[in-house]
């Protein structure tokens, strides 16, 4: 099968010995006009991959700056179909790796077999749905596979290791590993809980490890670049669109935080 | 004979199952654990039952609405008298089952969501009987119109927070309370109050209920020598109702018929109909039927009884739809209202508004069913409706004159 851009982004960071930027925002917030440049914006400032949210009514998983924008997309009149739209519009621009990041239903309303054909032409690599656990998954994931897109599972701090080895089993691309319980959103402290979750998920996969959940700062991308293969950052990136939804200078001020949390990963790279 | 029971994993037929993030995954392992092994362990049943019966009032009587089937002219209505049971409905049933299953998993914070609160008052009522910390999440706007539910759970030692996000009513509540599950899972059991979210959920609360069905049908075989013809309960979740259908569904002459809220009528956002043309998807845990736009976000619900307002239907209800066992149907607003009033009337029943759909069913079909048998399950009492009656029926409310 061939490497998505996703693998292939993390080939490329392993050899280089770097950790990776992976960078959420909510397509369509502040709207879906913008876009394509505030990934491209995440892109000039070091982000290695994207993280595409595909807005949902209830997303339970989302602490309250994901839930806001969330809400501010859907009412933009976001959906699949233009979120495939936008990814469109960034693949004439950029070869940055994009990660669909749902939950089940739009998806699912929008019928698995048509979007692994849709999202390929579209140009994204893969797909992560926070409530699909691996034990539903078979009947889903399947043709997306197929058409050669990552399928993404989460592992957390309450999977023992029967569960993180079928999460690393069900997983192509990477491993995306939730620092703690809870929902999305920043913190002061990060949790205890990550190392031991690495290390313990690396007994089971050499697929690349990233963590996410709380991570909002330089010096937090910096604790998580030292053991891990690379850093997500959502809230934080949410939160700054939120406040600056109406500045034109957006576009830099997302550069810059990118900028940031990149040379805060770099700067403790893996020992 | 048609049985009715979940897979390994916990589908009924292709509903149901689990769709959480990974974190709730392991938790919800060891609470089917828990469960299975509590089922199987006298002890356990022993407390229960001792419970059920000894605080809560089981059983509850089987009552022939004698003047109501007179006045219809049809069928002999014999109602299941949920609404006499503590706290003033069905729910508590679940709330003794579930908190006995917290303490054993050694629990010390209990969670839960309410929509029209009497699942919200039974767990604050038995967290009150065994000292444990309850926290109940309640949209905004069903606390606007179950105040008094609210300040009962209050008096009894519960905090309740209030969701203002979505719609503001049970299933905004049912996804906060999923968030600090989520966020204190260590510590924390949620009390998940219908047929409703992942397995086990929708299996242990039908359990925890199903005593409703055992009970109606030895009693009404005592009554009548026969089964019923038909049986009726309102579908929120469908706690009550699978709760009452269970012991019958091996009767295969026993139409079982389910009532959701037909709000204001069909339009999209104007009910809780998921029956009537909803397809199945993904919300809050499980797999079932869905009211949702074209794009799969959640549609809004409207129903006058907030215990009814959602929109989903639990898995189980699902599944006996798509095979034919059970029957479901809905009925508007203004039926519900007149239906409680003719049940206050002929009977002195005041019915809770969610309880008066399942009524509304029986009084429509009554005078076409000469000589058959029906059994309505009225699961709550409308004390808790009071405002929302005042609201509805202002001929009544007029300021005293003299």
């Amino acid at each position: 099968m061939n490497q998505t851009r996703i693998s292939k982004r993390f080939q490329q960071l392993r050899e280089e010995g770097n950790p990776g930027l992976i960078a959420y925002l909510t397509a369509g917030d502040p709207s879906m006009e913008r876009t394509p440049d505030l990934v491209l914006a995440l892109e000039r400032g070091g982000a290695d991959i994207i993280e595409l949210g595909v807005p949902f009514s209830d997303p339970i998983a989302d602490g309250p700056v994901i839930q806001r924008g969330s809400a501010r997309a859907l009412k933009n009149g976001t959906n699949v179909a233009k979120v495939l739209e936008m990814a469109k519009r960034i693949r004439e621009k950029s070869e940055i790796p994009l990660l669909l990041f749902s939950y089940m239903n739009p998806l699912l309303s929008y019928g698995f077999e048509r979007l692994a054909v849709d999202a390929v032409a579209a140009g994204i690599d893969g797909c992560l749905m926070t409530d699909l656990s691996v034990e539903e998954a078979e009947p889903y994931v399947g043709s997306l596979r197929k058409a050669g897109l990552d399928t993404v599972f989460l592992a957390a701090p309450t999977s023992p290791p029967a569960r993180l080895e079928l999460v690393a089993r069900y997983s192509s691309g990477f491993v995306y590993l939730v620092s703690r319980t809870g929902v999305t959103g920043e913190q002061d402290q990060l949790s205890d809980a990550v190392a031991p979750l690495v290390a313990n998920t690396r007994k089971f996969t050499d697929l690349p490890l990233a963590v996410g959940f709380g991570i909002a700062t330089a010096r937090d991308a910096a604790a998580i670049g030292a053991i891990a293969d690379a850093v997500v950052v959502g809230s934080a990136i949410v939160r700054l669109i939120e406040n600056n939804s109406d500045s034109p200078e957006l576009e830099q001020k997302l550069e810059a935080l990118a900028r940031e949390l990149k040379q805060g990963a770099l700067s403790a790279k893996k020992q | 004979m048609i049985t009715s029971q979940p897979d390994a994993h916990g589908h009924f037929g292709p509903y149901g199952g689990r769709y959480v993030p990974e974190v709730l995954m392991n938790p919800l392992e060891e609470l089917e654990q828990a469960y299975l092994l509590a089922r199987q362990d006298p002890a356990f049943q022993i407390e229960l039952d001792d419970l059920l019966k000894n605080y809560a009032g089981r059983p509850t009587p089987l009552y022939f609405a004698k003047r109501l089937s007179a006045n219809l002219g049809g069928a002999k209505i014999y109602i299941k008298r949920e609404d006499l049971l503590h706290t003033g409905a069905h729910k508590i049933n679940n709330c003794l089952g579930q908190v006995l299953l917290a303490r054993r998993m050694g629990k010390k914070r209990i969670i839960a969501e309410t929509g029209a609160g009497q699942h919200g008052v039974a767990t604050a009522t038995v967290c009150a009987l065994f000292g444990l910390q309850c926290r109940v999440y309640m949209g905004e706007e069903d606390m606007r119109r179950q105040r008094l539910n609210v300040f009962r759970m209050r008096l009894l030692g519960a905090e309740v927070v209030a969701v203002n996000t979505g719609s503001r009513t049970l299933k905004d509540a049912i996804s906060e309370a999923m968030r600090d599950w989520v966020t204190n899972v260590g510590d924390t059991y949620y009390l998940l109050g219908s047929a409703l979210g992942s397995h086990p959920y929708p299996l242990m609360v039908r359990d925890f209920h199903s005593c409703m069905g055992i009970e109606a049908r030895e009693q009404i075989l005592k009554a009548t020598g026969r089964l019923p013809d038909s049986i009726f309960a309102c579908v929120g979740g469908g706690s009550n109702a699978i709760g009452i259908f269970h012991a019958f569904i091996g009767d295969a002459t026993v139409k079982l018929i389910g009532i959701e809220a037909g709000g204001h009528g069909p339009e999209l956002g104007e009910h809780a109909a998921r029956m009537s043309g909803s397809k199945p998807g993904v919300l809050q845990g499980a797999y079932s039927y869905l009211l949702q736009d074209e794009d799969g976000q959640v549609a809004l619900t409207h129903s006058i009884s907030a215990g009814l307002d959602y929109a989903m239907i639990g898995p189980e209800h699902a599944w006996l739809a798509d095979r034919g066992r059970a029957e479901y149907t809905s009925c508007l607003d203004k039926d519900a209202l007149d239906a409680a009033c003719m049940l206050s009337r002929t009977e002195g029943l005041i019915p809770a508004l969610e309880s008066s759909h399942a009524v509304a069913e029986a009084i429509r079909r009554a005078p076409d069913a000469k000589d058959q048998i029906f059994l309505v399950n009225l699961s709550g009492r409308g004390d808790k409706d009071i405002d929302i009656y005042r609201e509805n029926l202002k001929d009544l409310d007029e300021p005293d004159t003299n």
